[in-house]
């Protein structure tokens, strides 16, 4: 379980979120929900242990995330904005990258987690060939093939078609209710029924966007 | 929980194999040090004096200085393409220590940049007019001098990967303190030239080595945490 407590961060003398405190229980899904610039992405990051310019605490099975790194870190998977993908690898190459330095991988379970996510026959192409929904569906293909436990997700369905998001969405709840925690943004309205939103960032910045706006 | 992550080596291993396979989809900034190298070595008798007597003295000069210039060319290349894609913080995010998966890294570049610059320097020194029985000793100090310059440089590459035009500043940063590894690797071959004993200089390179190889890293993935959490 991942908690946060008493989150405060600040960024360019601007608060983005004050005194926040949340819990992730195991097997929930968590949408991110706020204008642009509201932290969403920051709030991913301090949870993933990327930034840490922040007060306040995020706990890990009630351990403070800095203390159980290795433990976290080896059940993570963090797919931040830039998707790690190299442009002169081919999806098998980047896979094996990606997945590797986390786990143990077969070249058939490779094969298989690309077919899901739609690259079949695109194995071997290099992904500067790819089209950007299809790249992105090259780090998705880590859900595939991932066993972590926390998915921290930013943005994951941008470029993605709808059938494909369709697909992920039924992914994403099956696998919550196998004991994974989701934690993700995105500004797709998502059709999962177990669903929890977290509204970050203050009200009143879509009311001064109006005011500069008259 | 059962331990799901895999075994150090076989991280380590891909870590190499992709190492390798981006380099070789990328060779141009691999080639481009050692023909910047090739090309100080080359122009500098046109420029100053193409007499044999002067380039012999001259000649360790010129092959350290080529070695360290070059090198820094190349420092661009450790880092800003992972930082640029995202691919430094799953490497920043692996269960395994980014000491170790920074070392391999550093091995793979000093491979693809260190290892071309001295496998053609007997001939860009022989170029110089260096006589030849000096030649092993100056293939051993950059043997030990050049994996300095790329770990202490890896520092540097570190901190300003995550500046949008970082190209001097890696130099000004690095350049000072890879100056003990030019004088001394220089400066042992200079004492076999003059007929001295090198080992208290062959000694000082091999404790800069060891010092580079134990805590450059240690540096270095401190600097990569910061420039990722930006």
């Amino acid at each position: 379980m991942l908690r946060i407590s008493k989150l405060s961060c600040e960024r360019d003398d601007r608060f983005l979120f004050d005194k926040l405190d949340h819990s992730f229980p195991v097997g929930s899904i968590t949408q991110l929900e706020g204008p642009n610039g509201a932290g969403k992405t920051t709030l991913l990051r301090i949870l993933a242990g990327l930034f840490t310019s922040f007060e306040g605490r995020v706990l890990w099975q009630d351990r403070p995330l800095n203390e159980a790194r290795i433990e976290f870190n080896s059940q993570l998977l963090f797919i931040g904005h830039k998707s790690s993908i190299k442009s002169g690898l081919t999806p098998l190459e980047n896979l094996r990258f990606l997945v590797g330095i986390q786990q143990h991988i077969t070249k058939t379970e490779l094969y298989a987690a690309l077919e899901k996510v739609g690259l079949y026959g695109y194995e071997e192409v290099l992904c500067r060939n790819l089209s950007a929904g299809q790249q992105r569906r090259v780090a998705l293909a880590r859900l595939y093939l991932t066993q972590a436990k926390t998915w921290i997700l930013d943005e994951i369905f941008t470029a993605i078609d709808k059938q494909g998001v369709a697909q992920l969405e039924g992914f994403l709840s099956e696998q919550a209710k196998k004991g994974v925690t989701i934690i993700l943004t995105t500004h797709h309205h998502l059709n999962i029924a177990q669903l929890q939103v977290l509204s970050i960032g203050r009200q009143e910045s879509s009311d001064s966007l109006m005011v500069s706006q008259l | 929980m059962t331990n799901t992550s895999n075994s150090l080596s076989s991280v380590l291993k891909v870590i190499l194999v992709r190492e390798y396979l981006c380099a070789s989809r990328h060779r141009q900034a691999f080639i481009n040090p050692l023909v910047f190298f090739a090309i100080i070595i080359a122009l500098f008798p046109l420029g100053v004096s193409p007499e044999p007597g002067f380039l012999s003295l001259a000649a360790v000069g010129v092959v350290w200085v080529g070695a360290l210039l070059s090198s820094m060319l190349s420092l661009d290349n450790l880092f800003m393409k992972d930082y640029e894609d995202g691919s430094l913080e799953q490497m920043v995010l692996s269960a395994q220590p980014l000491y170790l998966i920074l070392l391999v890294k550093s091995f793979v570049h000093w491979t693809l940049t260190g290892l071309p610059l001295i496998l053609i320097s007997p001939l860009l020194a022989l170029m110089l007019h260096l006589d030849f029985q000096h030649l092993p000793v100056l293939l051993l100090t950059l043997i030990m001098g050049t994996p300095v310059i790329n770990l202490i440089g890896g520092i540097g590459a570190a901190l300003t990967v995550s500046l949008r035009s970082s190209g001097v500043l890696v130099s000004l940063l690095v350049l000072p303190l890879t100056i003990p590894v030019l004088i001394f690797g220089s400066g042992a071959v200079q004492a076999s030239i003059d007929g001295s004993v090198i080992n208290g200089h062959l000694a000082i390179l091999a404790m800069l080595l060891m010092l580079s190889l134990t805590l450059a890293p240690f540096a270095t993935s401190a600097a990569l945490k910061l420039s990722v959490s930006n």
